[in-house]
């Protein structure tokens, strides 16, 4: 365990020794800053019938942001090991494989998830100058950012993957942005393929994110119950 | 402490190396020789479990480099051929993570840090970040990462290249130290380093052991034991005819420099023609400024074992 420990902290200090981290971050904060000035200002001049939080997690903005984050965050995972040659001395030191596939994984998701912390912020400050708060309750939040989370480890795991399959980052990351913009709007097909069966289209859908956080939306409405109970109890 | 049965080793079928048998004891420097391609860093990477071998058996300190890699693992330190190393930590930092990958024990990792810096000679640069070290700091940081876990056998893939003589002298010299205490299996092309560091030579050419001896063994095994250089200013006789007619001479050849001739003469081993040149030369009235016997070298085992058509 304190070899997996060593293994993941120098994966996380790694991030933040290259350039690539800070490019990440100003791109990301950027693209996210945009969506959610856009979809306020967008608000505030006609009648809608969602909120803030809802509105920020299913913009266009979000989605392509989205879907380039998890390449960039990848892409060096194994690729560089392997250029570089420095998989030797990691593979030869007593360690177990496992360790060392799981300290990538969770290295990219500690980093992934340093991106997400400053959106908290937004919602903070809206509330702050609006007095008004950008989604209906607790449990929208929870479960908007559960749903960050767990496609979150989905995304990283296929980049894991793809890290490993290539010696170059560049190829790395195409293959990897191909499979998670395929996975994530997979959905859309169906606006496309309009004489398939509904059961071709279901199956399309379900391996859809974008349907997926229609579900996490849903569930985080208080309506229809959501994460509020499940909190609450 | 190394132990090699009938190791095979195939990418896409094509072999690298070829059922390679052989041992290395307790406290032994052993030298790995043999041309690019010979199969050096294949045997090296099973040997440090980095790769599987096709079929056949290694362990290493009595564990399987397969079966039981961990165990194996812990007890070799392998330096890698080029030293890969993470460009973007400083040499403490980067030594501190490998001691602690080791299972150095938490207390000991500031004192082993410490003691590799001081033997390696990394204090002057200890805070440097490794992507600005020179290529002799990068295999010296290569080095110490190997030996911080204290490992019985050490296995290092050309530990000299790219190092200037001076460096090669000083890592030279700390590998003849270092084998007081550990094994060490260390491959290189250079061969007055086999000559000077190792205590028994493996010659492997195209994937096959051709060779496994003391240097001084493989020195008396080989056909001809290097040769004899004569100058001299021979007037109107053919020297050369005339060298050639003596029992042991397997060739002459003749340069000229002015009136001098300088003889390259190629004898078989075991034999000492020089007595017998220096009577010709007298016969002859011959005017001799040098007659010299050249010691054969590991060059020529390691010519003649591994390129036999240009002896």
């Amino acid at each position: 365990m304190r070899k997996f420990y060593t293994l993941l902290s120098r994966e996380v200090r790694s991030y933040f020794h290259s350039p690539i981290a800070y490019i990440v971050l100003i791109f990301f904060l950027i693209i996210s800053g945009i969506d959610f000035y856009f979809q306020v200002s967008f608000m505030n001049q006609r009648q809608v019938q969602y909120t803030v939080q809802e509105a920020f997690f299913n913009s266009v903005f979000f989605w392509f942001a989205f879907v380039l984050i998890f390449p960039l965050i990848t892409m060096r995972l194994f690729a560089e090991e392997f250029k570089l040659g420095t998989i030797e001395p990691l593979m030869t030191a007593p360690v177990r494989d496992g360790h060392v596939v799981l300290s990538k994984f969770f290295g990219a998701l500690v980093f992934y998830l340093v991106l997400w912390i400053p959106t908290l912020l937004y919602f903070a400050i809206f509330l702050k100058v609006t007095h008004q708060p950008a989604a209906h309750s607790a449990g929208a939040y929870f479960g908007s950012y559960l749903m960050l989370l767990l496609l979150g480890m989905f995304y990283l795991s296929i980049g894991c993957l793809t890290s490993v399959l290539t010696n170059n980052q560049i190829i790395a990351a195409i293959i990897s942005f191909c499979a998670i913009t395929l996975l994530f709007f997979l959905g859309l097909v169906q606006f496309i393929l309009l004489d398939v069966s509904s059961a071709t289209r279901d199956l399309l859908g379900y391996f859809s994110a974008i349907e997926h956080m229609g579900t996490f939306s849903r569930h985080s409405n208080p309506a229809n119950g959501g994460y509020d109970q499940w909190l609450k109890r | 402490m190394i132990k090699v049965e009938n190791l095979t080793k195939r990418y896409a079928g094509q072999p690298a190396i070829q059922d390679l048998n052989f041992e290395v004891g307790q406290g032994e420097i052993m030298g790995f020789l043999g041309p690019n391609g010979a199969g050096k860093t294949t045997t090296m990477r099973i040997l440090s479990s980095f790769m599987p071998p096709t079929s056949g058996r290694a362990t290493v300190a009595g564990f399987d480099v397969f079966e039981q890699s961990l165990q194996s693992r812990a007890h070799l330190g392998y330096m890698p051929e080029n030293v890969p190393l993470y460009n973007d930590m400083r040499v403490t930092e980067y030594l501190d993570y490998r001691a602690a990958l080791k299972a150095v024990p938490h207390r000991r990792i500031a004192e082993r840090v410490g003691d590799v810096k001081e033997l390696c000679g990394l204090k002057e640069v200890e805070k440097k970040v490794i992507g600005t070290l020179s290529k002799g700091y990068r295999q010296r940081v290569g080095l110490a990462d190997a030996l911080l876990h204290e490992p019985d056998l050490l296995i290092l893939d050309e530990p000299t290249i790219g190092l200037d003589p001076n460096q090669i002298r000083q890592v030279r010299e700390l590998i003849k130290n270092l084998g007081k205490q550990h094994t060490i299996l260390l491959s290189t092309h250079i061969l007055p380093e086999v000559e000077m560091t190792c205590s028994r030579v493996i010659i492997i050419h195209k994937g096959r052991i051709e060779a496994c001896d003391t240097p001084e063994n493989l020195l008396g095994k080989i056909r001809q034991a290097g040769g004899v250089v004569l100058e001299a200013k021979v007037g109107v006789d053919n020297g050369g005819e005339e060298l050639k007619k003596i029992s042991g001479v397997r060739d002459v050849t003749v340069d000229a420099d002015g009136d001098w001739k300088i003889f390259s003469l190629r004898v078989e081993s075991g034999t000492d023609v020089r007595e017998e040149i220096f009577r010709l030369a007298i016969d002859r009235h011959w005017t001799v400024r040098e007659l010299t016997q050249r010691r054969a070298t590991l060059e020529d085992v390691f010519v003649e074992l591994t390129h036999p058509d240009v002896v």
